[in-house]
């Protein structure tokens, strides 16, 4: 087994199968719509490239969201100004992000610990507060960034004849609605996770978990440990550019309020709730919660009666009533809950939840072993 | 120079919450070394304590609308006014007033239980987790709210006598142009008065003193012989209370809804790292300090220099004193240190 995941090539093998057959598997328990695949695909990105900065360095961002509707900016001004074509708007959105990550982050590694987050909130909300403001010419403000008939697309203008209506994001001439969405943005999740699985295998991810181990051993040793801070926050910031990218190619518009804060939050949430600084971890989070977003958030009370019409009428009322507050409009409760209660009790996640099945599974086997490894972990 | 002097009262009012609110993040810092993300929520929490002691009072009967003769019509009539007559019209009016009397309990209750089932078990965690735990927390409270009080902000109107504004301009002999709303004025007074009991608490009593001494070093308090544990579950209770007395008394000014906490929540996280990590008087000067700054911004004349600046100020301050003064304005050596 250990083998097998020595093999990158093998793990991308797989990875890519598990990924790209997810409209089969999933179809079965309600999620196999592409307009929910898509987001699993764009919310997997981001934390993955939130998981390099905070899984592998411990530095706990609460204004990524920034880089992610920096990127939805760009992307829809390429859209706007160039072409409909999604890959130089993508790649547009990955340039500005990173740009506007190497100025936030220079800035705010200055400091470490919370006062790094509060600088990076600090940053998040600064951005969130000027596209609402002042920088409506190039934000539009509260109607957010959109298509319009009368821009002027220069390069598209060359070749396509204007369409009624408003034009489409394509892919040299592939419309990117539905499944073709998905599978686009599924190849990024793949070079994604690849990049990653690169950066958590190679020397350079050693020293971004020697800085979270101990910094101060780290500089001891005679490294500088700013410039690889400084790298992992700018590719975790280009993450988030290309997922705001994506995001705004499959549904061409962006918005301030995918730069506020809560949803800084909602990426932190997601990478601690699959499991930080694992690689598969957040995306099985955003898995979770996405998903439960939309199953949760579609059930209502005539949906429970259905789900507990088998018991007796007075046991049905009661279930019914004790469990609404939990769903529709209240599902952020349930999200909230559960949030509480990994941290409590599951630290690691869902991936360290696995590990304690596993090790309980093999306890019988290499009892000595485990006892070193979970009393290292401890501390 | 009344203009300044106006957006000087307005910034007084504001910071008096931020500082108050900043005031129970650093108690709680600065003792149970906990990142309190939660904080905002009983802030909110305490509101919704005044909008709760405004339903109580107002709780209605049907009775029969004598001055409507062509049909049986009926109107709501609260039970204190039928009781009471104009005494009951009186109560209700100053509900929110009276609504301190529910806070202060219920929000120790809430602190007491907090701390006992939820924080005493983060002690020794990381701050990332603290601050994970605790913002769940704010967002189960903030959906409990949302669940039974629902989305729209629920107006809680002050006192009728304190209604109008203070014409404060010729208290000072300065004309008759510096008018202000009584409320806020009254707001700032409050929060000046909280502040001066809990300074006073902490110097001058024996707990507050061993509530300090914990502050500086649990260990030694404890090997002393002294339950610091016990202690800082009231130290919790009392920073709920705090924010709850804030959150009540803010209503009249903020129409209470649901995610109230979390946009001052942001901002009083700011207040405690500009005022220094773990230090009262810094919290309580950043908290005046930042909102006086952020209503000077939103004037006019200097949001035509430099636009949009009402809007980023406290978070371009932050910045500038985090990197300039690592240790926030008054923050003590030792605590927090990268």
């Amino acid at each position: 087994m250990k083998k097998f995941f020595a093999n990158q090539w093998l793990v991308m093998l797989v990875f890519s199968a598990v990924i790209l057959t997810m409209p089969i598997w999933l179809s079965p328990i309600g999620a196999g719509y592409p307009d929910l695949l898509q987001k699993f695909m764009i919310f997997g990105i981001f934390a993955i490239g939130f998981n390099i900065l905070f899984g592998l360095t411990g530095y706990l961002s609460f204004g990524h969201a920034a880089f992610l509707g920096v990127g939805s900016y760009a992307a829809v001004w390429s859209f706007k100004l160039l072409t409909m074509n999604v890959l130089p708007a993508i790649i547009f959105a990955i340039i500005v992000a990173g740009l506007f990550s190497v100025v936030i982050g220079y800035i705010s590694l200055r400091r470490s610990g919370i006062y790094f987050s509060i600088l990076t909130l600090a940053f998040a909300q600064m951005s969130y507060n000027l596209a609402y403001s002042v920088l409506t010419p190039v934000t539009n403000g509260e109607t957010g960034l959109q298509l319009e008939r009368a821009d002027p697309r220069i390069i598209d203008s060359l070749f396509v004849e204007p369409t009624e209506g408003l034009p489409l994001t394509n892919f040299f001439s592939l419309s990117l609605s539905g499944y073709e969405g998905f599978y686009f943005c599924a190849a990024f999740l793949i070079i994604g996770f690849f990049i990653s699985l690169r950066i958590f295998r190679s020397p350079f991810g050693l020293k971004l978990r020697a800085i979270k181990s101990n910094q101060t051993r780290m500089q001891y040793t005679g490294f500088s440990t700013k410039p690889y801070l400084l790298s992992a926050f700018v590719i975790s910031g280009m993450y988030a550019g290309l997922a705001g990218g994506l995001m705004a190619a499959t549904d061409p518009l962006a918005g301030a309020e995918r730069m506020q804060w809560t949803a800084s939050g909602e990426v932190v949430l997601m990478t601690i709730l699959g499991g930080v600084g694992t690689l598969i971890g957040p995306l099985l989070g955003v898995g979770i919660i996405k998903y439960f977003e939309n199953i949760f958030s579609a059930i209502n009370e005539n949906v429970l009666m259905a789900a507990y019409s088998g018991l007796p009428e007075g046991l049905q009322h009661f279930l019914v009533t004790v469990s609404s507050p939990f769903v529709g409009e209240g599902w952020h409760l349930t999200l909230g809950l559960m949030f509480m209660l990994v941290v409590i009790f599951l630290p690691g996640g869902i991936m360290e939840g696995f590990d304690r099945i596993k090790r309980l599974l093999m306890k019988p086997f290499s009892r000595n072993k485990d006892a070193v490894e979970s009393a290292e972990e401890g501390h | 120079m009344d203009a300044l002097l106006l957006q000087l009262l307005n910034g007084l009012d504001k910071g008096g919450a931020y500082a108050l609110i900043a005031l129970g993040l650093t108690l709680v810092f600065g003792t149970l070394g906990v990142v309190n993300f939660g904080h905002g929520a009983l802030f909110m929490l305490g509101a919704f304590c005044a909008v709760v002691m405004q339903k109580i009072l107002t709780l209605s009967e049907k009775v029969k609308d004598e001055s409507v003769t062509f049909f049986d019509a009926y109107k709501e009539v609260p039970y204190l006014e039928t009781w009471f007559g104009e005494t009951g019209t009186m109560i209700i009016d100053w509900s929110v007033p009276i609504s301190l009397f529910l806070v202060i309990p219920f929000m120790m209750l809430v602190g007491w239980a907090l701390e006992r089932g939820l924080i005493k078990h983060f002690y020794k965690r990381t701050h990332a987790e603290q601050i994970l735990v605790t913002f769940g927390l704010a967002i189960v409270l903030q959906e409990i709210i949302k669940a039974n009080f629902g989305a729209n902000p629920i107006p809680t109107p002050a006192p009728d006598i304190v209604a109008g504004s203070a014409n404060v301009g010729s208290w000072f002999g300065m004309g008759d142009n510096l008018v202000y709303p009584w409320w806020r004025l009254i707001y700032f007074i409050f929060s000046m008065i909280v502040i001066f009991i809990a300074f006073a608490f902490l110097k001058f009593t024996t707990f507050g003193m061993v509530v300090r001494a914990g502050m500086q070093d649990r260990d030694t308090v404890s090997m002393l012989g002294i339950n610091i544990e016990r202690r800082f579950t009231i130290v919790f209770g009392l920073a709920a209370v705090i924010a709850g007395l804030a959150g009540a008394m803010y209503a009249p000014t903020l129409p209470p809804d649901y995610h109230m906490g979390m946009d001052f929540l942001v901002l009083s996280f700011i207040v405690v790292v500009v005022g220094g990590m773990g230090s009262l008087p810094g919290a309580v000067l950043a908290g005046f300090l930042l909102g006086i700054l952020q209503s000077f911004a939103s004037m006019n004349e200097v949001k035509s220099i430099l636009p949009g600046i009402d809007q980023i100020i406290i978070y371009l301050i932050a910045v500038v004193v985090l990197l300039v003064r690592p240790r926030g304005l008054m923050g003590r050596k030792g605590v927090m240190e990268d």
